[in-house]
């Protein structure tokens, strides 16, 4: 007999997927009701989310057959500490994004595209749910493609500029996709199966068969397109550039950290670090690309003028990081707990950030870093949280960034791969000139014109609180979970994060 | 020398076959300039790729059985087959792209909806002309 919370994942998925359609006919009729049906049903998501990070920490990871067919035949969906972590994670940004969008959407997309944007919101979020609990290569694909598909429309339903850039995603995003399952066939042409838990039993007997590192190469090809990972992140900046801000916000925070986590997923359960060091030796190749994208990332940011573009391209060197995590990971166990606490971190710093983004473009109309002058008086609240989440993005000790660039320093050192140490130094130097420059221009800098100004400030209506809530909940977990991480509170969960996804060592 | 080409060339005939339709869909979808023409790439690299995978699942495809010592039968139980020692096919793998034309045709419709909203913005749906208006766009100061 199951428990009642190991019904929890399916129900989480299932009853998204039924509240989409549903919503869309609500919506229709009335869009307030709409709204908060939505947020009352993510917020209940939230609820069972906790319960079953609760019960994965104490009595041990769910698994649920489908159907209740057994594993290598059914579906089955398995939620160990690292899927419930992720899956709080993702469920509490969706419901702060829909916060923030309530207003956000009003003033950036038409009246008419209301219901079906909170429609594609809740499928998306149903694909990454679906994304985040199954434990099925196929089912995996096609959450992959359902969180994809509703991002490409919802990134084409700004309009205007978008559109080239929503095209461009749409064809990178299905050649990646297709790599996918183009690996996962290969790894089933010689095992037969398609349980993530069973392929790691029958993989090592083929390891040093041509088709399984066909497959591998294919999906991690086909999964950095996905997650921008450096030299295939072309399609992204422009994408976050002309989305709306919300879409920005919930795809910098949350759908690329669902994407990368199918990376993570392939490395530790599917294939192991032996399959990854021994066989292909690809361990240090991964540490030198994220090396690579944590500073051409950051270059490139300091050359942009638009905030938006800049932040996409500061998401583009923060993806490094937590790829640099990875690849130390078969090295010394502090590189996955720096990867697993950035996915956290970031998420929280970079949705905050997007989010003040959005903010400002909505009350003042300005875009462009250089416009910034004497924000910091106009837009108090929104300039303090930007600041905090900006010195959080360059590691200041006590917010959460400085967490994981420490636990990634403390994982260069511990793997004796010093040239890591000062690459991450040096990354946050980089990161102090981009960011500094806006906030420089916010607080410090003079507003030269005076004419100019009144007139600005005419045109903008001042945000409302359900704007600014988010950003500033946002702002305060990056400093709460910059304490928190240098705590003890989080040791039980990277314990079991580390041994589920069986790195047999513990902190 | 023979032996090589019949191991390798002529029983994996689908191999090649696919693989050959795949680098010329994706060429057309990286070099080609008119959206639509990218899309047709992108459709055909999928298609190659679900024959490639139904192929895997005919067991009894091997060059010579297809000169008719032996042929896989569909995968459906029935007395006689049991009794000959009929070999079936792999019923997964078309089953699993069956759920992959579903996507293939989704992701289609999504693109077509965004190349008209595309024609309606900029009037042409030739990459390089809708770069030269964005350069415009940059030049009277729009980022």
């Amino acid at each position: 007999m199951l428990q009642p919370v190991e019904h929890f994942p399916v129900i989480i998925v299932g009853l998204s997927m039924f509240l989409a359609y549903t919503m869309l006919l609500v919506g229709y009729f009335n869009r307030r009701i709409q709204f908060y049906m939505s947020l009352a049903m993510n917020s209940f998501f939230l609820i069972l989310a906790l319960f079953i990070l609760n019960h994965v920490l104490t009595v041990g990871p769910i698994r649920y057959w489908l159907g209740g067919w057994r594993p290598p035949w059914g579906i089955e969906y398995v939620v160990d500490a690292m899927n419930a972590y992720l899956l709080v994670i993702v469920i509490s940004m969706i419901i702060l994004g829909l916060i923030y969008s309530r207003d956000n959407v009003r003033h950036e997309i038409e009246e008419r595209k209301h219901p079906t944007f909170y429609t594609l919101v809740q499928l998306m979020a149903a694909g990454l749910y679906g994304i985040t609990v199954t434990g099925d290569l196929f089912n995996m694909f096609i959450w992959l493609e359902i969180a994809s598909l509703t991002a490409y429309a919802l990134i084409a339903v700004a309009g205007g500029r978008a559109l080239r850039p929503a095209y461009n995603y749409v064809i990178m995003g299905s050649i990646g996709a297709v790599l996918y399952i183009f690996g996962v066939c290969w790894l089933y042409s010689v095992t037969g199966t398609l349980n993530f838990g069973d392929m790691r039993l029958l993989l090592p007997l083929v390891y040093d068969n041509k088709a399984v590192e066909m497959g591998f190469a294919m999906i991690v090809v086909g999964i950095m397109i996905k997650a921008y990972i450096f030299p295939l992140h072309l399609w992204q900046p422009d994408v976050y550039t002309y989305a709306p801000s919300t879409i920005s916000s919930m795809m910098a925070s949350v759908h690329v950290k669902v994407m990368f986590y199918i990376l993570l997923r392939m490395f530790y359960s599917v294939f192991t670090l032996d399959f990854i060091r021994l066989y292909i030796g690809l361990d240090l190749l991964i540490c030198w690309v994220a090396a690579i994208a944590i500073l051409s990332g950051s270059i490139w940011a300091i050359k942009q003028r638009n905030l938006k573009r800049m932040l996409a391209y500061s998401s583009v060197s923060q993806m490094g990081y937590i790829l640099l995590g990875v690849g130390l990971s078969p090295l010394s166990p502090w590189g996955l707990v720096g990867a697993a606490a950035h996915i956290l971190n970031h998420a929280i710093g970079k949705g905050c950030l997007f989010m003040c983004a959005g903010a400002i473009s909505q009350q003042e109309g300005l875009k462009d870093i250089r416009d910034f002058e004497g924000l910091g008086k106009k837009m108090p609240h929104v300039c303090a949280a930007f600041t905090i989440a900006a010195l959080s993005m360059i590691g200041v000790p006590f917010t959460a960034g400085f967490a994981s660039k420490l636990f990634l320093i403390i994982a260069s050192l511990d793997a004796a791969q010093y040239p890591f140490v000062a690459i991450l130094l040096l990354s946050g130097l980089l990161n102090l000139v981009y960011f500094w420059r806006v906030i420089d221009q916010m607080y410090f800098v003079k507003r030269k014109s005076t004419e100019n100004a009144a007139e600005v400030v005419e045109k903008g209506k001042s945000i409302p609180l359900s704007m600014v809530a988010p950003i500033m909940i946002l702002a305060a977990l990056c400093i709460i979970m910059g304490i928190i991480w240098l705590t003890d509170i989080p040791l039980p969960l990277i314990n079991h994060i580390l041994s589920n996804l069986r790195m047999e060592v513990t902190l | 020398m023979m032996d090589w080409i019949i191991i390798h060339v002529l029983e994996k005939y689908n191999f090649w076959i696919a693989m050959f339709i795949i680098i010329i869909s994706l060429t057309a979808t990286i070099v080609k300039e008119n959206l639509l023409k990218k899309l047709i790439g992108l459709s055909i690299f999928q298609t190659a790729f679900f024959l490639w995978v139904i192929s895997l699942g005919d067991v009894g495809r091997d060059i010579l059985t297809t000169w008719g010592l032996k042929t896989a039968t569909p995968p459906i139980l029935w007395a006689e087959a049991a009794e000959k020692g009929y070999i079936y096919i792999n019923p997964l793998p078309n089953v699993l792209m069956l759920t992959g034309i579903v996507v293939s045709a989704a992701t289609t419709a999504v693109a077509l909806a965004i190349v008209i909203r595309i024609h309606q913005e900029y009037g042409t749906i030739e990459e390089s002309e809708i770069m030269q208006k964005e350069m415009e766009f940059e030049k009277r100061g729009v980022i």
